[in-house]
C-alpha cells in the first residue's frame, strides 16, 4: 500500500497534472474572462488575460434582452422533472434486470439502448405533429416527457450495471428472513444503491440540462430553457464575442457549480459496471 | 424566488382586476400612472408588463434592429395595455427553421412571425399568412418603399410588413483608398473594385483589399454570389428550370471571386460569414467589404468600430451588362393564418413598422440607428438626409429588382435566391461547394460541376424538369 | 432460483420501462417509415402522394450519402481514439499522489458540463478564427502564417472540438477503474523486477479492459448524433467535409423541409446505428460477461 513517492516524483507530477488541467480548463476560464471584457478588448490583439478594465456590462446587456430566470427555471424543472421520472420508471426495470434476469435480458437491455440511437432529426416532424394534437408545443410537461425518453435507456443501463455489483447473499438473506419483495427493494437495496442512484441522478441532469435538440425545436417562449437563451446570442450582427461569453457562462454556470460540488457522488457511481 | 415570481404575477393579476373595478373612478391617465407604478414593483421580479387578457408570442430574429424593438415593447403595450407580449428571439437559422416548421405543422405557437422576402411569396401562395390590407389609414402603406413592397406582395395582397429593408453596397475605407491613389466612383465596376483591393492589401501588416462572404449557407455565400453573379449575366435556371451553372457566365464570376479571394482576401475566408466580415471591419483589417446596407449603421458607429470616421461608400459593382450587384431583402413581420390573437398582432406589426416607431427609436437612439429601408418618408425626412449613408442605401434597394433580377429572361422571383420551397435545401449544398472552392479543396470548375449536377437531380426530382 | 412470483415481479416491474421506449420507438418510426414512401414536402401542403422508392433511390445516390457515411466513422473513431488513449493517460497521471488533486480533478471535469453549442461556439470564434482567434495569435507571435482550421482541417478541428467535451467522462470511467487496481498485484510485479511498461500492459490494461469498451459504447452512441457542433461550425461544409449522417438528414427534413427524403434518410440512419450497435453489443457483451 504503501508505495514509497519521492517529492522529486511528486512535484513532476503535480506539474504535468496541474498544466494539464489547466490546458483542458483553458477555454472555459477564457470564456469567463472574455465575459468581462469589453467587445473591442475581447478580440484585441494581443489578447490581455487579467490585465483589463472589468465590466459588468455585458452580463447587465444580456439580463436586460433575455429573461434568464425563466430559462433557468425551465432548465432546472425540465432536467430534473426528467431524471426524477426516468428513475422512477427504471428503479424497478434495472431491478428485474440484474437481480432476476431471464434469458432475454440482457438483449433487452441492448435493445433499449440502441433506441438512444435513433437520429432526433429523421423523427422530428411526427414528434411534432404529435406534439401539436395533444397540445405539448412549448410546455414543459412535454420536453420532461421528451427527455425521460431519450434518457431512459442511460438511467436503467446504469442502474443496471450498478445493481449488478450488489451481492446476491445479501439479498437472499434478507429474502430468507422473510422480507416481502418491496420491503427487500425499499429496506435492502435501496440503501446499497444510493451512490449508484445519486450518480445516475447528476449524469442524467447534466445530460438533459445540455440537450439542444429537442429542447429548441418543441419550445417557443414558455417553456424555452437555456439552450434556446444561447441560440439567441449565437450571432447577432456586430461584434458579440463578449456578450456571447457572457451568455455562455451564465448558461453553464449552474450546471457547472452543481457538477463541482457533487463530482465526489457524480464519480462513485460512474463505472457504468466498468469496475469488477 | 421563483415562486414568488409566480404570486407575483398572481397577484398582479387581481390586482388588475381590482383596479379595473376602481378605474371609473380614476381617469385614465391617473390608471397608467398606477400601472406603471405596479409594474415598477413587479419588474423586480422578470417579466415586464401586466398579466392581461391576451398574450401575442412574437417570434425573431437576433439582430441589432430586433432586439431595440424588444426593448422598446414597453411604449407598444402603454398604448394597447389590454395586450401582452412574449418575445422569442433566436439566431436565423434557427429561427427560419422554427417558424417554419410551426406554419406547415400549423402548429400556432406563434402570432407574429419575422419572416424575409424569400418566405412572403412561398407562404402567402399557400395561404399560410394573414393579409394586411386592411391595415388601417394611418399606417399609409403607400409609403413603403415600392421594390419592398412588391417582394411582400402576392397576387395584390401585402402579406408582410417590412421592420427593415436592405441592399447591398461597397463599404470601403477612405483612408486606405486614398493611399493607393484611387478613388471611388459613386457606381464602381467589378474591374475597379479588383483593381483597388490589390493595391489596398497589405497582407504584413494585417490588412486586407476585399471582405466577401464565404462561409457555406444560402443566406451566406450563395446570397452573396448569386447576386454577384447577376451582374455577370448568370442565372440559377432558365425557363425551363435547367440548372445553368455549365454555362461560361458562372464560370466567370466563380474564377473572378476565388481569383480576387485569394489575391486580396482574408484568411480563413471560407467560415466568414456577415458577422466574421464586420468584426474583421471594424478592426480595421477590410480595405473593402461589399455586404448588406444595414452593416453602414454599425461600421460607422465609433463605440464598435475602430474606423468609424474613415468610412465611404459606393453602389454594389457591375460588369457592364445592365445589372448591378446587390440584393434586396427585406425583414418582415407576418401573422400565420390561424391565430387566436389575429387582432393583437396586427396592432403589433402596425406599432413596430410605423413612422412613430422610427421617430421613437430616432428620440432615443438617434436617426442612425433607426430601421432603415422601408419607408419613402424617411428617406425624405431632412434629419434623416443627414446620415452618411441614407441615399446611397436607397439608391442601392431601388437599383435591385425581384421580378427580373438577371440580364437574361429566368422563371423565378428573387435577386439572391430564388423563391421556391426547394432553393434552401439546394443552394445549402451548392454554398459548401463554393465554399470548398474558396478553401482550395476543389477547383472552380469541379465546384460548378458538382453544382450543376445537384441542382439537375433536385430539380429533377421536385419534378420542374420533366 | 429466482421463484415463478418473482419473476412476474420482475416482468411487472420491467414492463413500464419496456412499454414507454417500445412506443417511442415504433410511434415515430412507423409514422417516419410511413412518410419515408411519399412525395411529401411541407412548404407544399396537398401535393403528398405515394412516391414508392424514389426517396431512397435520390438519398442512396446522393453523393454526399457515402462522404457522410465515411466522416460519421471518421468523427466516431477519431474522438473515441482521442478520448481512450488520452483518457488513459490522463488517468494514469491523475492516479498518481500529486498536491492538489481535488482542484485538478475539477479542472478536467468541466468540459463535461459545457453544452456543445456552447463550446462550438467558444472554439469558433475565440480560438480557431484565423483572425481574432487566439490561436491565430499563437501562431503570429510565433512567426507563423495563421492556420486556419476550419477550413483546411474541417473534420480534424470538429473532431478536436467534440473530443474535448468527452476526454473527462472517459478520464473519470478510466480512473475509477484504475483506482479499482489491486495494488498489491502491481508491488508484486514491481519487486518481480517487471518494467513499468510491462505492468501497464500486462496487468492495468487488461483490468482497464471493460472501463474502455464501456466509454466506446456509451459515446458511440452519443457521437454518432454528433449535430451542433457541426451546424455552428461549419454547416456541414466546405464541400461535404464534414457532412456527418445526422447532419445529412438534417438538411432534407429541417433546410429543404422535404419530409419524404428526410424520413427515408432517418431510416437509413437508424439502420446503420443499428448495424454499429450490434458490431458494439457483441464486443461489450464478451468483455461484460467475463
Amino acid at each position: 500500500m504503501a508505495r514509497a513517492v519521492t517529492p522529486a516524483h511528486k512535484a513532476t507530477v503535480t506539474f504535468f497534472a496541474w498544466a494539464i488541467g489547466l490546458l483542458i480548463f483553458f477555454p472555459i476560464l477564457w470564456t469567463i474572462l472574455t465575459s468581462f471584457k469589453t467587445e473591442a478588448e475581447a478580440i484585441a490583439s494581443p489578447p490581455s488575460f487579467v490585465g483589463f478594465d472589468w465590466t459588468l456590462e455585458n452580463y447587465s446587456t444580456v439580463m436586460e434582452r433575455s429573461n434568464y430566470f425563466l430559462h433557468f427555471l425551465n432548465s432546472v424543472v425540465i432536467s430534473v422533472g426528467s431524471t426524477l421520472i426516468g428513475l422512477l420508471i427504471a428503479i424497478p426495470a434495472a431491478w428485474s434486470m440484474a437481480f432476476v434476469p431471464g434469458k432475454r435480458t440482457k438483449d433487452v437491455l441492448m435493445w433499449m439502448l440502441s433506441t438512444k440511437m435513433l437520429p432526433p432529426v429523421g423523427v422530428l416532424i411526427p414528434i411534432y405533429l404529435i406534439f401539436r394534437d395533444t397540445g405539448l408545443l412549448d410546455t414543459r410537461t412535454g420536453l420532461v416527457i421528451v427527455l425521460t425518453l431519450i434518457n431512459l435507456p442511460i438511467i436503467v443501463w446504469m442502474l443496471y450495471t450498478y445493481f449488478k455489483e450488489i451481492p446476491v447473499d445479501i439479498l437472499e438473506a434478507a429474502r430468507m428472513d422473510g422480507a416481502s419483495l418491496r420491503a427487500e427493494i425499499i429496506y435492502v437495496l435501496t440503501p446499497m444503491a444510493v451512490p449508484g442512484i445519486a450518480s445516475t441522478l447528476l449524469l442524467n441532469i447534466i445530460l438533459a440540462w445540455n440537450e439542444a435538440f429537442w429542447t429548441l425545436n418543441l419550445t417557443a417562449a414558455k417553456a424555452a430553457p437555456l439552450t434556446a437563451f444561447i441560440a439567441s446570442y449565437s450571432s447577432p450582427e456586430g461584434l458579440f464575442y463578449a456578450k456571447l461569453s457572457a451568455a455562455s457562462t451564465m448558461a453553464i454556470a449552474p450546471i457547472l457549480v452543481m457538477g463541482w460540488f457533487s463530482q465526489k457522488q457524480l464519480v462513485r457511481g460512474l463505472t457504468f459496471g466498468a469496475v469488477k | 424566488m421563483v415562486w414568488r415570481f409566480e404570486n407575483d404575477r398572481l397577484l398582479c393579476r387581481q390586482t388588475a382586476n381590482l383596479e379595473e373595478g376602481r378605474s371609473k373612478r380614476l381617469d385614465r391617465e391617473e390608471s397608467m400612472k398606477f400601472k406603471s407604478m405596479l409594474l415598477g414593483a413587479v419588474s423586480l421580479g422578470v417579466m415586464t408588463g401586466l398579466v392581461h387578457a391576451e398574450t401575442i408570442t412574437i417570434a425573431t430574429v437576433n439582430n441589432g434592429d430586433m432586439i431595440r424593438m424588444q426593448k422598446l415593447t414597453d411604449d407598444f403595450t402603454a398604448k394597447n395595455p389590454d395586450i401582452d407580449v412574449e418575445w422569442v428571439t433566436l439566431e436565423e437559422n434557427v429561427l427560419r427553421q422554427r417558424v417554419t416548421t410551426d406554419i406547415a405543422t400549423k402548429g400556432g405557437q406563434y402570432d407574429v412571425m419575422t419572416i424575409g422576402t424569400y418566405e412572403v411569396p412561398i407562404w402567402g401562395k399557400q395561404g399560410w399568412l394573414v393579409s394586411l390590407n386592411d391595415l388601417p389609414e394611418s399606417y399609409d402603406i403607400d409609403d413603403l418603399l415600392p421594390a419592398i413592397r412588391g417582394g411582400l406582395t402576392v397576387d395584390g395582397e401585402l402579406y408582410a410588413a417590412p421592420f427593415y429593408g436592405e441592399s447591398s453596397m461597397v463599404m470601403y475605407r477612405t483612408d486606405l483608398m486614398e493611399k493607393a491613389g484611387l478613388e471611388m466612383p459613386e457606381a464602381p465596376t467589378w474591374d475597379f473594385i479588383a483593381e483597388a483591393a490589390r493595391a489596398m492589401t497589405d497582407k504584413e501588416n494585417e490588412v486586407y483589399g476585399i471582405c466577401m462572404r464565404g462561409k457555406a449557407g444560402w443566406g451566406e455565400n450563395v446570397a452573396f454570389i448569386t447576386a454577384m453573379s447577376n451582374s455577370f449575366g448568370a442565372r440559377w435556371f432558365d425557363m425551363d428550370w435547367k440548372p445553368q451553372f455549365d454555362q461560361p457566365a458562372w464560370k466567370d464570376t466563380l474564377t473572378f471571386y476565388l481569383d480576387l479571394m485569394e489575391d486580396a482576401g482574408p484568411p480563413g475566408a471560407s467560415s466568414n460569414g456577415f458577422n466574421e466580415n464586420l468584426a474583421l471591419f471594424q478592426t480595421g483589417k477590410c480595405g473593402m467589404w461589399i455586404d448588406a446596407t444595414v452593416a453602414a449603421s454599425f461600421v460607422t458607429n465609433p463605440d464598435d468600430s475602430e474606423v468609424a470616421d474613415k468610412v465611404g461608400f459606393a453602389l454594389a459593382p457591375d460588369k457592364g451588362l445592365g445589372k448591378r450587384s446587390n440584393w434586396l431583402w427585406a425583414w418582415s413581420l407576418a401573422i400565420p393564418a390561424g391565430t387566436d390573437n389575429e387582432a393583437a398582432a396586427k396592432k403589433f406589426i402596425e406599432w413596430a413598422t410605423s413612422k412613430e416607431y422610427l421617430e421613437l427609436v430616432a428620440s432615443k437612439e438617434g436617426w442612425a440607428n433607426v430601421p432603415p429601408g422601408t419607408r419613402t418618408s424617411l428617406y425624405e425626412n431632412p434629419e434623416y438626409k443627414k446620415v452618411p449613408f441614407a441615399e446611397m442605401t436607397l439608391q442601392s434597394i431601388n437599383s435591385a429588382d425581384p421580378q427580373n433580377p438577371t440580364v437574361d429572361p429566368v422563371p423565378y422571383v428573387g435577386v439572391q435566391f430564388v423563391a421556391i420551397p426547394e432553393f434552401q435545401g439546394l443552394a445549402t449544398v451548392i454554398g459548401q461547394q463554393f465554399s470548398a472552392a474558396l478553401a482550395g479543396t476543389i477547383t472552380a470548375e469541379q465546384a460548378l460541376q458538382s453544382a450543376q449536377q445537384i441542382a439537375t437531380r433536385e430539380m429533377t426530382k421536385a419534378g420542374y424538369i420533366k | 432460483m429466482a421463484t415463478q412470483h418473482s419473476k412476474s415481479a420482475a416482468r411487472f416491474m420491467i414492463s413500464p420501462a419496456v412499454l414507454l421506449l417500445l412506443g417511442w420507438m415504433l410511434i415515430p418510426l412507423s409514422l417516419t417509415l410511413y412518410f419515408s414512401f411519399l412525395r411529401y414536402n411541407l412548404l407544399m401542403p396537398g401535393t403528398e402522394e405515394w412516391a414508392g422508392l424514389l426517396n431512397y433511390r435520390f438519398f442512396l445516390t446522393d453523393p454526399a450519402f457515402f462522404d457522410a457515411i465515411w466522416n460519421t466513422l471518421l468523427l466516431v473513431g477519431g474522438v473515441l481514439v482521442i478520448t481512450v488513449v488520452g483518457g488513459v493517460l490522463l488517468a494514469l497521471l491523475l492516479d498518481q499522489p500529486f498536491w492538489g488533486q481535488g482542484i485538478v480533478r475539477i479542472l478536467v471535469i468541466a468540459p463535461f458540463f459545457v453544452m456543445p453549442t456552447v463550446s462550438a461556439l467558444v472554439w469558433k470564434n475565440m480560438f480557431m478564427n484565423p483572425v481574432n482567434g487566439l490561436f491565430a495569435f499563437l501562431a503570429k507571435a510565433v512567426g507563423l502564417e495563421p492556420f486556419d482550421f476550419l477550413a483546411h482541417a474541417p473534420l480534424s478541428s470538429i473532431i478536436l472540438i467534440v473530443a474535448w467535451g468527452w476526454l473527462p467522462f472517459a478520464t473519470l470511467i478510466l480512473l475509477t477503474a484504475l483506482q479499482s487496481l489491486d495494488s498489491e498485484q502491481l508491488e508484486a510485479a514491481e519487486m518481480d523486477g517487471a518494467s513499468w511498461m510491462s505492468r501497464f500492459f500486462y496487468i492495468m490494461l487488461p483490468h482497464l479492459a471493460r472501463a474502455i469498451t464501456v466509454v466506446i459504447l456509451i459515446q458511440t452512441i452519443f457521437l454518432l448524433s454528433v449535430f451542433a457542433e457541426i451546424l455552428v461550425t461549419t454547416n456541414g461544409g466546405p464541400g461535404t467535409a464534414t457532412t456527418n449522417l445526422t447532419f445529412l438528414v438534417y438538411a432534407q427534413s429541417l433546410l429543404q423541409f422535404d419530409v419524404g427524403a428526410g424520413s427515408a434518410g432517418g431510416v437509413v440512419a437508424i439502420i446503420l446505428a443499428n448495424i454499429v450497435a450490434i458490431f458494439l453489443m457483441r464486443m461489450i457483451g464478451k468483455n461484460l460477461d467475463a
